[in-house]
Order: C-alpha cells, then structure tokens, then sequence
C-alpha cells in the first residue's frame, strides 16, 4: 500500500509543514515515508507544495506525476493540481478560498471550509491543521491518535501552549470529512 | 674557543637552489633564527608558496605544507584552525601573495588568523624568469614588459602592508628591507616580533620584505642592492603600518 | 542506533560528519546544499569544533588541504559551479595524498545552469576535474539514510587511502526529507596519522605535504604510487545495488535520485508485464564494472537513465564490453525525469527488441 499527496497552497499557508506532520506520523507509526518541497517562482505569497510519500515498502521515486490525494489549499492549487490525481484518489479542497467546482468525476472530493474553521477557532494560522484532519479521515493513512502524538512531539517547547488549538483544528477537520 | 656565529637550529643544512645575490637566504635566516630565539620549533609549520621560495621546506628543519599559487594563507588557515596551540607562518612572494592570492591575504588578514606572514617583494617573478609582477614599478622593464611598466595598461604596484593595514583585524603590518646590515637588524627584530604576536595568541602579523633579485634585475648582488635603496624603498617606504595596542 | 529521525539529506549530511568525527568545515555558500553549511554553523561551535565560511570555493578547498595536511578530519560542500572552482585544490590535495571529504549537491550546468537537480557532474568527479593523473573516489547516495552511511563511510575511506572522497548527490537528495538512523560511534577509534604536520618534536624527521617533484623520475614514481592505490582501491571498493535484475530483460542503471524513479518506473513495467530491473552504481569511481559484466552475460539490454546528456553511458559500455546494446534516457537543465518517461523509454525499446 502506498500513499502519495501532493499538498499545494499559499506560501504562508503552512502546506510544507502539514506535509511534514504527516510524514513524522507515518514514520512513526512503523511506515516508509519521504517529504520534498518546491516552490513556486515566487518564494513568498507564491504557491509553495511539498510531495509526502507513505508506504509500507521501499520508497522508489519521491517525486509523482499522478498522486493518490491532492490538498489544495487555494484556487491555483486546484487549476495546477486537479488533473493529476489518480483516478478514484482523493482531493481535498479548502472550500473557503476555491469558488469554483471541481471538475473531476472520478476522484473522491473533500470539500473542508479550512480557513473559515481556522477562523472560527480564533486563528487562521491553523486551516492547514484543519485540512490535515479532513486527510487522514479521508485517506486513512495515519491514525488520529498518531497524528496527536506526532503533533505534541514536533511542537516546539515555546509552541506547546498551541497544542489544545491544533488538536480542536485537526478533530473539527476530521469531522468535516465524516460529513 | 666559544661559538659566537652558527646555523640556526630551525634551518636545515643543506644548500640551497638561490641565485648568488638573492636576499632569500638572509629572510630564510632571519626567520629561522627567529623561530629558535622563541624556542617554538617543535610546534611551528610552515607554509611554502609557489614561486622561489617552493622549496623552502627543504631549507628549513620544520615540518611543513606546500600551498598551491597564491593559496597559502588558506592552507595556513586550515592549519591554524586544526591546531590552535601551533605556530603557523607563511613565507610567500610578490606575485604569490599580491597578485594571484589576493583574496586569500585579505581575507586571511580580514579575519586575524593567528599566523605569521613573511611577504618577499622583490619586484618581480622570479621563478618563472623574470616576468611583470603586481609589484614591479612604473617603467620597470621585465620579459613581458620590454618597455616598462605601463602604468596605463598595467596598473600602479599594489602597496600591500598599507593596504592591509586599513583592515580592522591585522595585529601588526610592517615593511622592511634586506639592503644593509642595518636594514637587516630592523628585519630580525619586526619578523621576530611577528612571530611573537602569535605566540601571545594576538592574531595576524605581516612583515613584507623588499628583497633583490639580481639575476632578473639584470644587475650584479652589489648593485641590485643599491637600485633597491634607491627605486624599491620610495615607492614602498619602510615602517610600522599597524602595531599592536600595547607596546612591549 | 539513535532513534529514527526525519531530517533533509543536507542536514543528515552534516550530522553524519559531525559523528564521523569531522573537526572542520570550511564552505562557500550555494544553492542547494545551504543546509549544510547552516546546520554545520549551528551545531559545530556547540561541539567546540570550527565552522569557517570561507572566503571564496578555491580558500575553503585550501583550508582543507591545510587542515587535512595537519591531520583533522576535514569537510568541504558546494554545488556544481563552486566544485569546478575547487578543482585545482582536489589535484594538490589527490597528489599530496591528504584524507579528506567534499559534498557536491549538484545542480543544472554547464556555467552558472540552474539550482535545479542535476548530474552533469558524473564526468567530472569520475574522469579527474583537475590537473594530472588522479581519482577521487566517488559516492553516489539514494536516500537519506544512504547519505549518511555513505558520508561516515567517506570519513574512513578517505583516511584508509589518504585520498579524497566525494560524496555526490543533487539538489533533490539534499532538500528531501527521509527518516534516518545514526551508528552508535562511541568507541570508534580514529587512525593515527604519524605523516601529518603537526610540529617536528624530538627525533622525528621533518613531515613535509607537497606536490612538487621537479625530478622527472621521482615524479613518475610518485605516480605509480597513486596508480597502485587507485588499483587497490578499484579491486576492493566497487560498490553497486541492484533491483529485480535476475530475469529482467532490460536492465535500467541509473544512480541518486535517477535511481529512485527508475525503481518506481520498473514497478510499472512489472505491472505491464515488461520485465525490468536496476542495477545501481554506489560507487561512480570506482565504477562497479565485474557487477554489470556479470549482469551482462545474459542476453538483455541496458538503459542508462540520468539527469544529463549521457555521461556515464561510456562506463557501461566498457563495463559489459559493448556486448549488449547500451540505450539511454536522460533529462537536463535541472528537470527531473518522471517515472511515467522512463516507462515510456522502456516501452519503447522493448518494442524494439521485438521489432527485430
């Protein structure tokens, strides 16, 4: 069994840390992971996105051309993004910020209202952890309870006071996703 | 009967492939006795440039690198850095260190790397026959300016010591002259202060030596040590650029 | 073993160093192996050991020589266009027989290029780069964990031979994050190295670290010294992977990154029911040639898949001794080749095959 995600927004969203969440809750949990970045011609205010890879085998290449599950996290995410999903895969689409609908008919589509949840929460700053809960509930690839653990572990010292805030963002992403 | 004129421990006893007249042999000297007066030669290394002086790591009785062109204050750095309790010097030429390593004595000298440099000016590269070098002076002919030194094409000679001597960092800059017994007495006493600088830990050093070279000169020992009193110390005078705050 | 630990490969790079008992790092910065030089700077001064951003590429592979030549395990990084620059510093450093590691992250070439990933380096690493009859021994990591085996490993090999050692990856290797285990190190005893300059004290004669023979004689026996290392450590250190190649009918060989998607585009040809396999170059000198030849005794045919125009195709070449056809597959200018191309290259020879 192999997972491939393609997490794409905002610079400033957060996408590269979610994916790097989800990567230490794989490896965590006894799976084969790898993380790579790129970024968009533009380093700030650009679309940043990072490739997560979870496998029960030998990673072969840590890049894909067709993922199991995209996270867009914004409009150009999903025009960039959007054909490349595998077909029957998932996308995941932060409905607060993409108007539009999306096209494919052959992909399970998760629409979460990441940044107005975020929002509603008291910070924006945590849509990316909202969107991340609507992916494993989607996906399956982690537990949520790994994804807890992984999450107070990767915390900062400074950052732990975050903690109650971030786990409320991934359980209200996730229950968006049972939804 | 007593001693009173011997080889310094630090030299080796071996001849040397200098041209009769050359002034390398007395710097050699001078730096060796110099080592041997602070009784550090068990823990100094030295650092050969490409130029004449290559082979002085045969001449002395140090352990010692060979740096490539113009590289060996790095080499020194690293040298420096790897042991710290060391007494690490270079002993480079005009075209070694004022041409092809500028980068690496500025930076060296930028940094106050705790080394000793012995810089040789003699006006022009010796080793590869007599060519123009960065310190060769207006109108000064060479095998590739016949006509002299064009100032307009080829530039003004670089005065190292005062150029590194604007530099923060650098403990001591001095300039003498191996022309006069005299002359050679001051540059015992700055080449020794030099290496005394690093052993109390206070950073870099550099004594540049205006020094002859009478066989590209075209001129006999006597005379060539007569053109450098009268062309080399105007242009490049004789002094203390930068001394250390507190004056023994 | 440490706990497993999810690091990018420039970072896992420099921490493995630092557990090879790396004193000393001089560096330059560039894009992409800034990392390194970043996390070095952060956690050499932590350990009492000396980071030094140098100057210019030509003073940190001088400071190297310098430090190497006084006896400490040294490193240097780069990226492609700063490893050309450190070319005249490798020959002094290969001829004066110094240990000592350089990392090339590469990136798209020729001049200036890209910082994009790249392996347009292979010819220049293996072949010499700089002046004069000399090898480095080159290692090509896959992953993370690879990186940092292969780095402590370049640590002792380097002091084993008195040899430079480098370790080459991409851009890619260096910014991907992979989980990696670090050997315990704690009793590992360092060689002593009695040659290095170090102050002559007592007895002992002079340690001198040079290149220069002006004696043609003892030149060309200086060079037959090398050339026996370099034999010594062609017949001992080949180093290569390989991947469903036992009854594969096309053998993909590719190293690094390359390696990685040709693993996955083999995958895909299985699935097809082409089959394919890799073989994987560890060490790019020396090249793992017996490895291949043995590989090439079957009938089957090569393709050789890397991220340049084609550098390494003259080593399998020689290696299966032009027996079996040699194809290739390449991508430049910092693209990374897709697993989804490299099946379409397989594809396409193995129409071929049966074509004629």
């Amino acid at each position: 069994m192999q997972h491939e995600f393609i997490f794409a927004g905002f610079g400033g969203q957060g996408v590269l840390l979610m994916g790097q969440l989800l990567a230490h809750t794989a490896m965590d949990e006894g799976k084969r992971v790898s993380w790579i970045p790129s970024y968009g011609p533009e380093m700030r205010g650009g679309t940043a996105n990072c490739t997560v890879i979870v496998s029960d085998r030998e990673i072969g290449s840590p890049v894909v051309s067709r993922p199991s599950c995209v996270v867009a996290m914004n409009l150009p995410s999903l025009d960039k993004f959007e054909e490349t999903v595998k077909p029957n895969g998932v996308l995941v689409i932060n409905s607060s910020l993409v108007t539009r609908e999306p096209k494919r008919q052959d992909v399970t589509v998760v629409k979460v209202p990441a940044t107005q949840v975020a929002n509603e929460l008291g910070n924006a700053r945590v849509a990316n952890m909202v969107a991340l809960g609507a992916v494993i509930e989607a996906t399956g690839v982690v537990t949520p309870d790994g994804l807890m653990k992984a999450l107070k572990k990767n915390l900062p010292p400074h950052r732990q006071n975050l903690l109650p805030l971030n786990r409320e963002a991934i359980e209200k992403g996730r229950k968006t996703a049972q939804e | 009967m007593k001693l009173v004129f011997d080889r310094p421990r630090a030299l080796a006893d071996v001849q040397t492939h200098y041209c009769p007249g050359c002034t390398h042999g007395i710097i050699h000297r001078l730096v060796a006795e110099a080592i041997d007066e602070l009784d550090i030669a068990e823990r100094t290394v030295g650092v050969a440039p490409v130029g004449c002086a290559v082979l002085a790591y045969n001449y002395f009785n140090l352990d010692f690198q060979e740096a490539a062109h113009g590289r060996a204050p790095a080499v020194a750095t690293g040298i420096k850095r790897a042991l710290p309790e060391n007494v690490v010097f270079t002993y480079q030429g005009d075209g070694d260190l004022a041409s092809i390593g500028t980068a690496e004595i500025v930076h060296a000298a930028n940094r106050g790397e705790a080394i000793t440099v012995v810089y040789v000016n003699n006006a022009i590269y010796g080793m590869t026959g007599g060519q123009m070098a960065p310190t060769t002076l207006p109108d000064q002919k060479t095998s590739t300016s016949p006509y002299g030194r064009d100032v307009s094409s080829a530039g003004y000679p670089i005065r190292m010591a005062e150029m590194l001597s604007t530099l923060v960092a650098p403990q001591y800059i001095a300039r003498v002259a191996v022309n006069s017994p005299a002359n050679i007495q001051r540059a015992k006493r700055a080449i020794k202060k030099a290496f005394e600088i690093q052993v109390k830990n206070k950073g870099f050093a550099l004594v540049e030596v205006l020094s002859t070279c009478p066989t590209n000169w075209g001129l006999s020992p006597e005379k060539a040590l007569r053109w450098l009193e009268d062309n080399m110390i105007p242009y490049y005078p004789l002094g203390d650029f930068k001394v250390p705050k507190e004056v023994e | 073993m440490s706990e497993k630990l999810l690091m990018k490969g420039n970072e896992a790079l420099g921490e493995a160093a630092l557990q090879a008992g790396c004193q000393l790092y001089f560096a330059y910065p560039i894009t992409p192996q800034s990392e390194l030089p970043e996390y070095l700077s952060r956690r050499m001064p932590e350990l009492g050991r000396v980071f030094l951003q140098a100057e210019s590429e030509i003073a940190a592979i001088n400071m190297v020589y310098g430090a190497a030549g006084a006896g400490a395990r040294v490193m240097t990084s780069s990226s492609s266009p700063g490893i050309s620059l450190k070319q005249e510093g490798l020959s002094y450093i290969a001829a004066a027989q110094l240990p000592c590691v350089i990392v090339n992250m590469s990136r798209g070439g020729p001049g200036l290029g890209s910082i994009q990933p790249a392996q347009s380096d292979y010819l220049q690493a293996t072949k010499g780069g700089g002046h004069g009859d000399y090898h480095l021994i080159v290692l090509a990591p896959a992953s993370a964990q690879e990186i940092v085996d292969l780095t402590i490993l370049a640590f002792d090999l380097a002091d084993q031979y008195r040899t430079p050692v480098m370790i080459m990856g991409d851009g890619l290797l260096g910014q991907m994050m992979e989980p990696v285990l670090f050997p315990d190190r704690t009793n590992v005893e360092l060689p002593e190295k009695p040659w290095a300059t170090t102050g002559r004290k007592g007895d002992r004669p002079k340690n001198i670290i040079h290149s220069l023979e002006l004696q043609s004689e003892r030149l060309e026996a200086h060079n037959q010294k090398l050339q026996e290392k370099y034999a010594d450590i062609a017949a001992t250190q080949k180093r290569s992977d390989e991947y469903l190649t036992e009854d594969a009918d096309v053998v993909l060989v590719a190293f690094g990154t390359v390696a990685r998607i040709c693993r996955s585009a083999i995958d895909m040809a299985r699935e097809k029911g082409i089959k394919a396999g890799l073989f994987r170059p560890i060490s790019l000198w020396p090249f793992p040639d017996e490895a291949l030849a043995r590989l090439a005794e079957k009938e089957r045919v090569f393709l050789s898949v890397e991220m340049n125009c084609g550098q390494m195709v003259d080593d399998i070449k020689l290696a299966v001794d032009c027996r079996r056809p040699v194809h290739f597959f390449g991508r430049v200018g910092g693209i990374v080749p897709s697993p989804e191309e490299v099946l379409a290259e397989i594809e396409k020879i193995m129409a071929g095959r049966c074509d004629a």
